[in-house]
């Protein structure tokens, strides 16, 4: 294990779980955040399959780096990258039906995914197979660990379930909690992942950004009305 | 490491042969060109090609068989639900096989049509334009455009009586089109139960449609109007005449006590949109679109014997 676990991996590991994660630092792959996250069972086989995507993918492309002519690079990247996600897809229908139904389309959409992409751009072009398998699982799991949050909150607040199991007991079903719709729409997605990614920054003040430009306030005579 | 000694066997057999040597020499020299080369591009573009291909259609044909397994059993699980024979741990093919009949029924006629009806898939026959009709656009309340000419409707017999009769029914929501049965008593009047098996709503609301409560409310409930059945204040869609199909789901939660509320189940709520769909699909399917020449047909035949 030693051998497998050196500084380098043990770094891709464990750096993009929060001091570079893809979702709050990075801010990749915010598309499929809020899509799958209205249900825990759904996020949960979603970070696994990109996961595992990620990582085969930047192993194959690292395998190969020194050989990928850089005219043709991104679409060398897009084809391994597409070919394992239709594996993967028809591996969740063989064996996994119902939640291959549930996720419909989102597998597919992995493909598009800006973290395997940037991954394999940023990384896995200029480093080892074993390390970029690494950082691909390191990846992913910061990718998960967000994916999860949200859909945790989002379930519970949405629905009063967590995984299919009740929480909260509905005013429909004669509890007490009346559900918020919002949550089970994509947009709340957005505020739950705006509100990590400020306590976030808030605890590691160096992920802020530098401000680019500051607004001047308005000279005279540039005002408009008068 | 054993398997490093079998390919250095595999491989010092094949140098036995000219054309891999051949190969072996041209993939070295591609490999020592440079990177921008144009015959490398070329080269690793077809190679990589190659090598996809090959892992997607593999994973594809392998994984096949199961594939289709896994759909055809979760169909049938969806039609043992809708007529309420699926129990837990029981064996869904072996109940599917002694208590379902399938059958085909021109939509026209009403009658029953001779064929393989197993082996028809009515979401496939609307799509080729051999098998199905475009739906005229004042009547396609449903939204689905084009319907097969033939349905296959599902029987749950008791000896020679029938115990439901399962209907299949689609229909475009808010997000999609959802594709259900409708299972009804043998008066083909009286709903037994509805289940949603196809369908991307929004999870939560209009997603609520597979929710067991909410199918729970249409047992019970009655297609077509037994009278005229006028313009209620807070329904979506209500008028109805004698005969027609009236079942419609409502804003709200259903007034038991007031007339007319045997036709009507809970809208979903936070999803007026979805729900519209579903009394809209209901209706177009119920109607003689639908299954109307048909179930007049079943009642006829049924009160006979």
């Amino acid at each position: 294990m030693s051998e497998i676990l050196n500084d380098e991996t043990k770094k891709v590991l464990v750096e993009p779980l929060v001091t570079n994660n893809p979702i709050t630092l990075q801010v990749l792959g915010i598309c499929s955040a809020l899509a799958v996250t209205s249900q825990m069972s759904t996020s949960l086989i979603m970070a696994l399959a990109l996961t595992l995507v990620t990582a085969c993918s930047s192993a194959a492309i690292s395998a190969i780096r020194n050989h990928i002519p850089s005219s043709i690079r991104i679409i060398v990247q897009m084809t391994i990258i597409a070919s394992l996600v239709i594996v993967v897809d028809q591996l969740l229908k063989a064996f996994a039906y119902d939640v291959s139904k549930q996720l419909s389309v989102f597998v597919g959409l992995i493909i598009t995914n800006c973290i395997v992409m940037g991954r394999a751009e940023a990384y896995a072009m200029k480093n080892p197979p074993l390390e970029s398998f690494m950082d691909g699982i390191g990846n992913g799991a910061g990718y998960s660990l967000i994916l999860i949050t949200v859909a945790f909150f989002r379930e519970t607040l949405g629905s009063g379930k967590l995984l299919g199991i009740e929480v909260f007991k509905l005013t429909k079903d004669g509890g007490w909690y009346d559900p918020n719709g919002l949550m089970l729409l994509p947009p709340s997605a957005f505020f739950i992942i705006g509100l990590i990614i400020w306590g976030v920054r808030q605890w590691k003040p160096n992920q802020r950004e530098a401000v680019e430009f500051k607004i001047m306030p308005i000279a005279h005579g540039e005002g408009g009305h008068h | 490491m054993p398997n490093c000694q079998h390919l250095e066997k595999v491989c010092s057999k094949l140098e036995q042969y000219e054309q891999y040597r051949k190969f072996k020499a041209y993939c070295l020299k591609i490999l020592a060109l440079g990177n921008d080369s144009l015959e490398k591009t070329i080269a690793i573009a077809v190679a990589l090609c190659l090598v996809c291909a090959v892992l997607v259609s593999l994973a594809a044909v392998a994984l096949k068989p199961l594939q289709v397994s896994n759909k055809e059993l979760d169909m049938k699980t969806n039609i043992l639900d809708v007529a309420g024979l699926l129990e837990a741990n029981s064996d869904v093919e072996k109940v599917f096989a002694t208590q379902i009949e399938a059958k085909l029924v021109d939509l026209d006629t009403g009658e029953y049509v001779e064929g393989d009806a197993n082996a028809y898939d009515q979401r496939k026959a609307a799509k080729d334009p051999a098998q199905s009709v475009a739906i005229p656009k004042e009547k396609d309340i449903a939204h689905i455009r084009v319907k097969a000419k033939l349905a296959k409707v599902y029987l749950v017999k008791d000896g020679n009586a029938i115990k439901s009769i399962i209907l299949p029914i689609n229909g475009y929501g808010l997000w999609s089109t959802l594709y259900g049965f409708l299972a009804l008593d043998a008066d083909g009047q009286t709903v037994q139960s509805i289940n949603f098996y196809d369908q991307a709503e929004t999870p939560g609301l209009g997603g609520e449609v597979v929710n067991p409560k909410w199918r729970a409310l249409w047992k019970g409930k009655k297609v077509y109007a037994e009278s005229d059945q006028p313009s209620l204040e807070k329904g979506l869609i209500d008028e109805a005449d004698k005969g027609e199909p009236a079942l419609s789901l409502i804003k709200g939660t259903v007034d038991t006590s007031k007339p007319g509320s045997q036709y009507q189940v809970d809208g979903l709520a936070g999803a007026s949109l979805t729900s519209t769909g579903v009394t809209n699909l209901v209706r177009y399917w119920m109607s003689k679109e639908g299954f109307a020449t048909y179930l007049t047909k079943v009642r006829v035949t049924e009160k006979k014997s």
